[in-house]
């Protein structure tokens, strides 16, 4: 059991329509830690993001974040401590992508020059300083993949006296290529260290192998593992919930499990 | 070190000119330069490059626009007033030495009223225009074309034909406030109607506008066949959008509203910026999205209502005004709300003074005017989307 949990998640359930689309989820994270959500498309991981993100009241059970109930938060306090990064963006109007980056600051009265300052921080750690005057709408799927990386680090990007920080990520590696999806959750966990606490949703095993300190596999809505990457990423558990036949060897590079299909 | 604070002046100097020094030149350029397909474009983009950081010298020049537009709309018409009369006029007028005769007749009595309901409407239509394409997130979205200015004009209509049967409030409040809750009927239907549980859908919307745009003038048109003949007149001539029954006391009851409006639509460019990124985004950076809509629904019923209470239905300001303001200083609602306030102004009191000079001694109603030369763009800018190069979607 964790001690003190940045986010905890009690017997979360969520019905709709007859169905039970999560049933059951229980899950300890602790601070600093880095946890990834996985398994097929129709899991649940979706609905258990928007769920732990306050977006959709469950229909049982309690998330609580920072030793509160979630409802229990105002959404100006929540906003100073959790930043929330959604699969895709919406925007189509021309912000420049700086400006997008700024939004970032909004929740918090730090004034404009410390305002600025973070953003110039972000813009290098995140490599799109030369996106910087770019219209968001004329950019890739991944430059704004970036951008929205670095709008929601802005958020949180500086420990705040009233909390700990939690950075929740829906699919941040979908549009991007292979090499960008390594180096942005290289990044995530770089940056986030032992400061911030991340829950991340991925569709790669590999990628939560790798990245995460702890992995929870979903399966038609419910939790069937949690726990170490090695402890959940084995081929009984993943050709059960995957359909899919594989073999789990230790990675040359990295000594994290690789699932090889 | 003397000579590096001086060469720093000389550039700032430089800077704070810029915009107004080289538009001319750059024109020429791109004149010259005709060839590119999209030149237009081109010039579109380098105009916004030049103000992008510099807000404060667009709505400088908006207000000087708005200033120039006021005084010609005072001066000129089939009695021409010079501008040192008109002066002396509105000098005497405000001071309190007021001066009577035939320049302050057509100036103060017949032209100032007409002049400022000019202002105040347009200010109204185009920021509400503004505000409601940030609420659906989308840049076509337009009081009159989601069926807003229809709502509240159905409101309006029941008022004229219907209005003191009843015995309840004079006439002159029946119309607005009827105005007022037709608007934010339809409003809040086309809003419902248009968000899913997937997000804002714009063709929902737009056929919804469409539907709805219908069933108002439908609304109309029976309300017009039940009336007696001078209140059929009346709804007929008020339907057309004219600002000819312009008078003191129609300004008195529009400015509380219409400033009221505008005063706190602007408050609320935070909530309309982090709302551009979605809904959900918006919730968490802390921004209470229902209530923000709510806001962004009464302001737009309350100040489209007003402007259709009190001059009938103008299209189209809404929709593209905004749209040049936002060309010039991008999507950041800090801007782009009191720059449409200030460039609407302009712009319908220009309309109005044109509506009232092209036909002279006859008179326009201006809101044809508006849609003759706002449905044109409005296409332009639908064909431009498409394209995909207006602002390089």
């Amino acid at each position: 059991m964790v001690s003190d949990p940045v986010l905890q998640l009690t017997d979360l359930g969520f019905h709709t329509g007859g169905r039970d689309l999560l049933q059951g989820i229980n899950l300890q994270v602790a601070e600093g830690e880095c946890v990834a959500v996985v398994g097929p498309n129709g899991a649940g991981k979706s609905t258990l993001f928007r769920t732990l993100s306050g977006e959709w009241s469950p229909s049982t059970g309690e998330v609580w974040f920072d030793g509160k109930p979630l409802a229990n938060w105002t959404l100006g306090d929540l906003a100073r401590l959790r930043a929330v990064m959604p699969q895709s963006s919406s925007l189509s109007f021309p912000f420049a992508a700086r400006d997008v980056i700024l939004m970032g600051r909004m929740p918090h009265d730090s004034g404009r020059e410390q305002d600025e300052a973070i953003v110039e921080e972000v813009m290098d750690v995140c490599d799109v300083r030369h996106l910087a005057q770019r219209h968001y709408t004329a950019l890739s799927g991944g430059e704004r993949q970036r951008v929205q990386l670095a709008r929601v680090l802005t958020q949180i990007w500086q420990p705040v006296a009233t909390g700990r920080r939690l950075l929740l990520l829906d699919e941040p590696t979908s549009a991007l290529d292979l090499s960008h999806q390594l180096d942005l959750m290289q990044l995530v966990r770089e940056v986030c260290g032992k400061a911030v606490t991340v829950l991340v949703i991925v569709h790669d095993l590999n990628l939560a192998a790798r990245f995460a300190d702890r992995v929870m596999m979903l399966h038609n809505g419910a939790s069937v593992a949690v726990g170490a990457p090695a402890e959940v990423m084995r081929p009984d558990l993943i050709e059960c919930v995957f359909k899919v036949k594989t073999q789990v060897i230790e990675h040359p590079l990295y000594g994290c499990p690789l699932v090889v299909s | 070190m003397v000579l590096n604070q001086y060469a720093g002046m000389r550039s700032q100097l430089f800077v704070v000119r810029l915009p107004g020094a080289s538009a001319p030149g750059f024109l020429f350029m791109a004149l010259r330069n005709l060839p590119p397909y999209n030149s237009q474009l081109i010039f579109v983009r380098d105009l916004t490059d030049m103000f992008h950081s510099r807000p404060l010298v667009f709505h400088c020049l908006l207000l000087m626009l708005l200033m120039a537009s006021v005084g010609l709309s005072l001066s000129l018409g089939s009695i021409t007033v010079p501008v040192a009369e008109l002066v002396d006029v509105v000098v005497g007028r405000l001071v309190g030495e007021a001066i009577t005769g035939t320049a302050d007749m057509v100036v103060w009595q017949i032209r100032m009223p007409r002049v400022c309901l000019a202002v105040l409407v347009g200010a109204c239509l185009a920021v509400s225009g503004a505000m409601v394409q940030g609420l659906f997130r989308n840049p076509l979205a337009d009081p009159s074309l989601i069926g807003v200015s229809g709502g509240a004009a159905v409101g309006a209509a029941i008022a004229i034909v219907l209005g003191g049967t009843w015995g309840w409030f004079s006439p002159s409040w029946n119309l607005p406030l009827f105005a007022f809750f037709g608007g934010a009927l339809v409003t809040a239907l086309v809003y419902r109607l248009g968000v899913g549980p997937l997000g804002t859908s714009v063709a929902t919307m737009l056929l919804a506008g469409v539907a709805i745009n219908a069933m108002t003038s439908a609304c109309i048109s029976y309300l017009a066949t039940t009336a007696e003949d001078v209140r059929l007149r009346n709804l007929v001539y008020w339907l057309m959008g004219s600002f000819n029954v312009a008078s003191w006391e129609k300004v008195s009851w529009v400015a509380p509203f219409a400033l009221l409006s505008l005063v706190m639509i602007p408050l609320l460019w935070k909530g309309l910026n982090a709302l551009l990124l979605g809904e959900s985004e918006a919730r968490h950076l802390g921004i209470q999205v229902e209530r923000l809509r709510l806001k962004v629904i009464v302001l737009a019923a309350l100040a489209v209502g007003v402007s259709v209470a009190s001059v009938g239905v103008i299209g189209f300001v809404g929709l593209v005004v905004p749209h040049i303001v936002r060309l010039v200083l991008g999507p950041d609602h800090r801007w782009l709300l009191p720059g449409s306030a200030l460039l609407g102004a302009a712009l319908l009191s220009l309309a109005d003074l044109a509506a009232r000079l092209v036909v002279e001694p006859q008179e326009l109603p201006v809101g044809v005017l508006t849609a003759a030369l706002g449905a044109p763009f409005f296409l332009f800018l639908v064909v431009q989307r498409r394209r995909g190069q207006l602002y390089g979607v």
